[in-house]
């Protein structure tokens, strides 16, 4: 059987289509928007030649009716949760209920101006207290800020808390070395560096948790802080995790919590009651709120007593007379602001709806399933060791990592030529090649929205794939081909980067 | 109770068999009972759909938003009208529900959006490469002095006190971490003085940074604020760049000269008129783009944008489209230059951003293709009459002056008579249903926006209420 060529499937004619974009598609004279008439007398001369622009930027000329045909053609070039499955590890990709976008469109929330008198916002100040709350509970830290826009800022703030916390202490210059596990998010080292510290690893032990004695080794007064995500990108609950808590502050570093896996633990366990000091959390991950392709998310940290006098601000603060204000004080050893006003104010509102909607035994009912769909899935691809074993342990939380090496070794297919093949199954691959410390990763999340169903299917099309390629690598190693495109030249993308359109 | 799962009991049963265990509590076996919660989590009770929206709508219910007021707020963030075209398509599930551009075989629509995107922010500014977005306004200032260190080693950093207020403590909580000394040059008539801006600039600065037109509405000379800078780049005895940097930078003027780049907060929406950042030697250029097409939303989510000259292509932060060609030839697009990102760098990625802003990107290039060429400079030359008719309107009222005569475009600051008592001016505006604009304290004064959707009726309206308001404080 040889390679499936691209007409053999049958593919939407519109995928055939030569690509062009909105600038190729304009057309002088065309528009769709009509400025609203000049009302004031016009005056001369306002804006001086020398800072004016000679030439207007070069946008598109399209009618209303081109505008949207094209965009949203190119929506159909675009695979989305709403239609199938994506269980893409570690970035909990959960039903994004419609509650939340008609709550957000309300327009006391989206029209209402950051700068408003906080006595004329009040029902969003409520809002943005109360969300605060619910993660003070679910996290065990009781002190919130909601600014950070996506995990990595949370992560970054976090380290500047860190840093405020030692410097308060006179240990600001000692303290530079942040531990992280080698298994962790690439955005914590990344972090690490812009906090202006050093990023030193921690092993991974046999288990798939932290190697204690490499822990031990390296905790001494120079540290300041250890990252950990628990479970952590494994898909492991590291089960000595009061003991790596009690080891790092016992040298008086601090401890951060990436929340990124936080939907394995809603209402099971608290990262406070771990010993942690910080954690962030991911709206857009455990709490709901979409994506939008990559962004916005959003990313509030929690945080304990001793960290809590150099949170951001401005904060939001309940009156005694039971009102809410935002406090702003400028005196305050806060860090300060790490972005423009609160943070994503839209993705609160979604965020907080979800909330509500499950309240207490329905987030950790949502925890518990997402368990529960993991080790299911997880245990419908038991039978296919052989070529893709579980990199460590037996069960897992809400994710697991296969390890692709005895798939590559014995069929001569790599992680990726699956991954590429399942999207012709319809369904969006697992994460590929991470994490860094298993060999041909793919890191699967399911989440617990998903039907037994679905996860049978998915389950099915993987065994579909390797029975393929024990008959015929070559499909998969040709794969995708039912796709808008096919394989894409990534290096030549690299090598000759072009980034935007040109334009005659 | 609203749920979204779907585990029925006989599911489950099946599905614990199996897995091979009897409970899904054996699936929780390893976290160590001492931190196991018993107790539910002390958080309210669920809600029907229909529950809960009541309960938002009630939140909202006491907001006083746009819609119910006459505002004239700005200060970053400006009540323009969102075209319904630009709503439907950020509500489509291809482009509100998929993760970032992972596999680009299935994300070729998100992947074409911010080639397009990024092309419009290059049109717009004037510089040859922009990114996909960043999270905001001010953490892109923050941003971009991050490369400027990483650019050129140094540390200094020197500030127009014009910059948005946000966006200068924003860079200050950053350079917590990555070290660095802000320095404040002060505004002149309104527009930072030049003269003290050059004798800032010293060998040891790696970046300069203004705002256009600036937090007082007022629109800077920006070629002249940019010529300083590399002109004392060209004298002063700064550190030489690498070989790579004078390479990829041939034909440039900042970085190969060892001078500090010129860093740009823009307005994005006014650049159909202003004079394009890249043609006046700014370096990067950075900004809010909540203006194109995105909500007030109290402030998030929108976006923030990044361009900058050629040369600093493989130092920027964020996700880049590129475009390429498939193994059959035809053309597509994907995440490039990720040898720059934290997910393959790690500690020596240029930037730590993963999750930004696509949506709301999106959101902006839709609004910038409905506008269309000429719309956008119809818009801007509205916006610049209007502008100027209110402020002169306005300061006609007794008690009132401009605080600064500069050109202005979209915004402008009075100050009042400092026998007024400000606050209470703006209270009186607000009983009348009109926001006047933003308190400036230390200015003792008020910063008004006009936007398109305020016509010379809703100018006169605002004029005759603090009129009144202002004499009504005075004869208190």
């Amino acid at each position: 059987m040889s390679t499936k060529s691209a007409a053999e499937l049958a593919v939407p004619a519109s995928y055939r289509e030569p690509v062009r974009t909105i600038y190729e598609k304009s057309v002088p004279g065309r528009r769709a928007f009509v400025a609203p008439a000049l009302d004031v007398e016009p005056a001369r001369d306002l804006l001086p030649a020398n800072l004016r622009r000679a030439q207007p930027p070069r946008l598109p000329e399209v009618s209303e009716p081109e505008l949207v045909r094209h965009y949203v053609r190119l929506s159909k070039r675009n695979f989305d949760l709403d239609s199938g499955f994506y269980p893409l590890g570690s970035c909990t990709m959960k039903h994004n209920p419609r509650i939340g976008e008609r709550a957000a469109a309300l327009p006391g929330h989206a029209h209402l101006h950051p700068l408003q008198d906080p006595r004329r916002a009040q029902g969003a100040l409520e809002l943005m207290w109360n969300l605060q709350q619910a993660l003070a509970e679910l996290s065990g830290l009781p002190h919130v800020s909601l600014q950070p826009a996506a995990g990595s800022h949370g992560e970054l703030s976090g380290l500047l808390l860190t840093r405020a916390y030692h410097e308060s202490r006179g240990e600001r210059e000692q303290r530079t070395r942040v531990l992280t596990p080698d298994s962790a998010h690439g955005t914590n080292p990344a972090s690490v560096a812009m906090s202006g510290m050093e990023v030193v690893k921690v092993a991974t032990g046999p288990g798939g948790g932290i190697d204690l004695d490499d822990l031990r080794a390296k905790c001494d007064e120079h540290v300041a802080c250890l990252m950990l995500t628990n479970p952590n990108t494994i898909g492991i609950f590291d089960p000595q995790i009061t003991k790596i808590t009690e080891i790092v502050r016992s040298v008086g570093a601090t401890l951060y919590y990436d929340g990124a896996n936080l939907n394995a633990i809603m209402g099971v366990c608290r990262p406070g009651d771990m010993g942690f000091d910080i954690v962030h959390f991911n709206l857009h991950k455990s709490f709901a709120t979409p994506h939008g392709g990559g962004g916005p998310g959003s990313g509030p940290i929690a945080v304990g007593d001793r960290i809590a006098p150099f949170l951001m601000r401005p904060r939001v603060v309940k009156r005694d007379d039971g009102s809410f204000d935002l406090d702003d004080a400028e005196d305050s050893p806060s860090i300060g602001r790490m972005r423009g006003f609160y943070g994503n104010y839209g993705t609160f509102v979604r965020a907080y709806t979800y909330i509500r909607s499950l309240g207490a035994a329905g987030l950790r009912d949502a925890s518990v399933t997402a368990v529960l769909n993991a080790n299911y899935l997880l245990a419908k691809l038991g039978d296919l060791a052989e070529y893709l074993p579980l990199a460590y342990g037996k069960l897992c939380m809400h994710e697991f990592v296969l390890s692709g090496a005895p798939m590559k070794q014995k069929l001569g297919i790599r992680t990726l030529d699956l991954a590429k093949r399942l999207l012709d199954y319809g369904v969006h691959p697992p994460t590929v090649y991470f994490p860094l410390l298993v060999d041909e990763a793919l890191l699967v999340e399911p989440t617990e929205t998903e039907t037994r169903e679905t996860l049978d299917e998915f389950a099915a099309a993987v065994h579909a794939i390797i029975a393929e390629a024990i008959e015929d690598p070559e499909i998969a190693h040709g794969a995708p081909y039912s796709t808008p495109v096919r394989r894409l030249d990534e290096a030549a993308a690299a090598k000759h980067p072009v980034i935007r359109q040109p334009i005659e | 109770m609203s749920t979204y799962t779907a585990v029925t009991d006989a599911d489950r049963t099946a599905m614990l068999e199996t897995i091979g265990v009897a409970t899904t509590d054996e699936l929780f076996a390893n976290i160590p009972a001492e931190i196991r919660r018993t107790e539910p989590l002390d958080l309210p009770d669920a809600m029907t759909e229909q529950e809960v929206y009541a309960h938002l709508r009630e939140l909202a219910a006491r907001n006083v938003s746009t819609d119910d007021e006459l505002s004239f707020l700005g200060g970053g963030m400006y009540d323009h009208y969102v075209p319904a075209v630009v709503e439907m398509l950020i509500e489509r599930s291809e482009f509100l529900t998929p993760y970032t551009p992972y596999q680009p075989e299935v994300s070729q629509g998100g992947l074409q959006v911010m080639f397009e995107f990024q092309t419009a922010i290059s049109e717009l500014t004037g510089l040859p490469v922009a990114n996909a977005s960043v999270y905001d306004g001010p953490s892109a200032v923050a941003s971009a002095a991050y490369m400027a260190k990483l650019t050129n080693k140094k540390t200094r950093f020197v500030v127009s006190a014009g910059l948005n207020p946000q966006a200068r403590e924003t860079l200050a909580t950053y350079l917590r971490g990555f070290g660095g000394e802000l320095v404040e040059v002060p505004l002149k008539d309104g527009v930072t003085d030049l003269g003290a801006w050059r004798a800032a600039i010293d060998s040891e600065t790696s970046a300069v940074i203004f705002q256009n037109p600036n937090f007082y509405g007022a629109v800077e000379d920006a070629a002249a604020l940019a010529e300083a800078a590399h002109s004392a780049g060209s004298t002063a005895a700064g550190a030489p760049v690498s070989a790579k940097d004078a390479a990829a930078g041939a034909g440039q003027r900042a970085g190969a000269t060892g001078g500090p780049l010129v860093i740009g907060s823009y307005d994005p929406i006014v650049l159909g008129i202003l004079a394009a950042p890249g043609e006046c030697g700014v370096d990067v250029c950075v900004g809010e783009g909540q203006a194109l097409g995105n909500t007030l939303s109290f402030g998030g989510p929108s976006f923030g944008f990044f361009a900058a000259a050629q040369q600093y292509l493989r130092r920027m932060p964020g996700r880049i489209a590129g475009e390429t060609v498939d193994v059959d030839g035809r053309r597509g697009f994907v995440l490039t230059l990720q040898t720059r990102e934290q997910h393959i760098r790690r500690e020596k990625a240029t930037s730590n951003i993963c999750t930004a802003q696509a949506l709301n990107a999106l959101a902006g290039v839709a609004y910038l293709a409905w506008l269309g060429r000429k719309g956008l400079v119809e818009l801007d030359e509205l916006l610049l009459q209007r502008t100027h008719y209110a402020r002169e309107q306005l300061c006609r009222i007794d008690g009132i002056s401009a605080w600064h005569r500069q050109p202005v475009i979209r915004e402008f600051a009075l100050t009042l008579d400092p026998a007024l008592d400000l606050h209470a001016v703006i209270d009186r505006c607000a009983a009348q249903g009109v926001n006047p604009g933003l308190a400036l304290e230390r200015e003792h004064g008020l910063l008004v926006a006009i936007t398109e959707q305020r016509s010379r009726a809703d100018i006169d309206r605002l004029a005759s209420v603090l009129r009144a308001a202002i004499a009504e404080e005075a004869g208190r």
